[in-house]
């Protein structure tokens, strides 16, 4: 079941000296449940795409539906991680994890047993007390996570979201990140220009070209069983496969240019 | 309990009695600087005319003790600074916000800021005067005008330091402006916000006994200037020292309420 669909997204952006296309007729669709990546070279248009599938930039042409769950229990379209944390340093871990609903006016009791529960089962909930300085960045950007969670989004968008951490807590909070998403059922849509980090996570990865950019190539990927995990699929005989392809693809691009 | 080794403890011993080592310093300092004067004084190595000497100094305040007004000019210069202070920084901070708030009267008033914060606003009295008349209420619109500019110059620069990525997670969040400025700018600006505050403490003092100098009949400003008139240096040093108690004093509230506001947030 297709739950978000993109229709020829473009946008131009303008200065007083020129007029600048950035993406040029970008459509695909993204399936209920599934994790979809975007990669391409920098400065090609990915964030502003994912900022514009947020609804925080209205594009020059096209349109973005996404399509609401039938029990209607969510509380936002989209909910969207950044490449830090953005926890807010004077408000303790559960003051954090409330601020969406907060805003919404939605803190009721049920909402907060909800977050609540979110905290317990990631290991977090002993330290609702704490100040984000005294966390790692590992459990930090977990606990971004559960601030977009708790407003129940039928999208999640994730906007480079481990860049800013070290190698081995980005391998390792890339695979808690993971679980908690599927375990939750969340469509998923993440940008990276990260391309082991996109096949560890995704399940259709799209490359875009240099700007204007446009959709170079719609990968569907398949893994077998035993590499369900993000950091297990490194080690699959097929990732490399991937690797090349999509390797080929954005540099084959980026010199034709 | 924990177990501190013997290393540890004398790490912790030394870095106790180097602030202790400070202190006794400064009190040191203090305390020669006017024995020295005292000294100097007495010896005619300086002629007490010009410089007074600690001792004159403390003559002269008895004398005015004695006739009952110390405390009286004290109190009214004290109050002209607070209300100055206070009013200075409420103002500007709501100033300020209305400056965030429409991104379209900041820019306009732009030019006017930074004019209003070249002039001098002590040239602008003589048209207070006029216009509300002379005595405390003219001292306090002095004091008001000189820490205004500054404050709505500084809070609105804190403003637009914060994180555009936390302005659009709240965008996310379906968050309307006013949301944005109670659950975000405000709290995220509140060391700038401090950092205002004690800019703001020096110059209601400068704004006031500016003004004092100009209008007052009573205060220290007006002691100081008295005094210059009628070539008693030792009312006019004694008020000095007075003046720089007070403003040490005031420094240190606004340093105790900014302990008191990060320490809660630790």
């Amino acid at each position: 079941m297709i739950k978000v669909e993109i229709k020829n997204i473009s946008m131009n952006y303008h200065s007083l000296t020129a007029e600048t296309p950035a993406l040029k007729d970008i459509s695909f669709s993204v399936s209920e449940g599934q994790f979809l990546s975007i990669v391409g070279p920098s400065g090609c248009g990915k964030s502003t795409l994912l900022n514009i599938i947020a609804g925080l930039i209205t594009p020059s042409n096209g349109e973005i539906v996404i399509k609401r769950s039938d029990d209607r229990s969510s509380f936002s379209k989209i909910g969207y991680m950044f490449q830090k944390d953005q926890l807010f340093d004077w408000l303790t871990i559960w003051d954090n994890v409330l601020l969406g609903l907060k805003i919404n006016q939605r803190i009721t009791d049920e909402n907060k047993d909800m977050v609540k529960n979110l905290l317990k089962s990631y290991n977090l909930w002993e330290f609702r007390n704490h100040h984000p300085r005294e966390l790692s960045g590992g459990m930090r950007q977990r606990v971004a996570l559960i601030r977009t969670l708790a407003l129940r989004p039928e999208v999640l968008l994730l906007d480079e979201p481990f860049s800013a951490l070290d190698y081995q807590t980005r391998l390792n909070i890339s695979d808690e990140v993971y679980e908690i998403i599927k375990k939750e059922k969340k469509t998923t849509i993440m940008v990276t220009h990260d391309i082991s980090e996109a096949i560890s996570m995704s399940d259709e990865i799209i490359i875009l070209s240099n700007r204007p950019a446009v959709i170079v190539k719609n990968i569907s990927l398949q893994f077998d069983e035993n590499y369900s995990l993000p950091l297990k699929r490194r080690e699959a005989p097929n990732f490399r496969v991937y690797f090349n392809e999509i390797w080929k693809e954005m540099n084959g691009n980026a010199h034709s240019k | 309990m924990l177990i501190q080794s013997d290393e540890h403890k004398n790490y912790i011993k030394n870095v106790k009695r180097e602030k202790y080592f400070v202190i006794l310093t400064r009190l040191v300092i203090l305390i020669a600087f006017f024995s020295l004067w005292e000294i100097a004084g007495r010896l005619n190595w300086i002629d007490t005319f010009l410089t007074s000497t600690p001792t004159k100094m403390y003559a002269s305040l008895m004398q005015i003790y004695a006739e009952g007004t110390l405390l009286y000019n004290i109190s009214i210069t004290c109050f002209e600074t607070i209300v100055g202070f206070i009013l200075g920084t409420i103002l500007g901070a709501l100033i300020a916000i209305l400056l965030w708030w429409s991104d379209f009267v900041s820019r306009v008033l732009d030019p006017y800021l930074i004019v209003l914060n070249a002039l001098p606003k002590v040239a602008l009295a003589p048209i207070i005067i006029f216009w509300v008349g002379n005595g405390i209420k003219a001292i306090i619109v002095i004091a008001l005008l000189i820490s205004i500019v500054v404050t709505i110059i500084s809070i609105l620069s804190g403003f637009k330091e914060v994180d555009e990525d936390k302005i659009k997670l709240l965008k996310t969040f379906g968050a309307s402006k006013y949301q944005i400025l109670i659950n975000l700018i405000i709290p995220a600006s509140i060391p700038t916000l401090i950092s205002a505050l004690k800019i703001n403490v020096g110059l209601s003092w400068v704004g006031v006994i500016m003004g004092e100098f100009l209008v007052a009949k009573n205060g220290l400003g007006f002691l100081i200037i008295f005094g210059g008139q009628i070539s008693q240096l030792d009312m006019v040093m004694m008020s000095i020292v007075i003046l720089s108690i007070l403003a040490y004093l005031m420094y240190e509230m606004v340093a105790f309420f900014e302990r008191k506001i990060v320490g809660k947030n630790k």
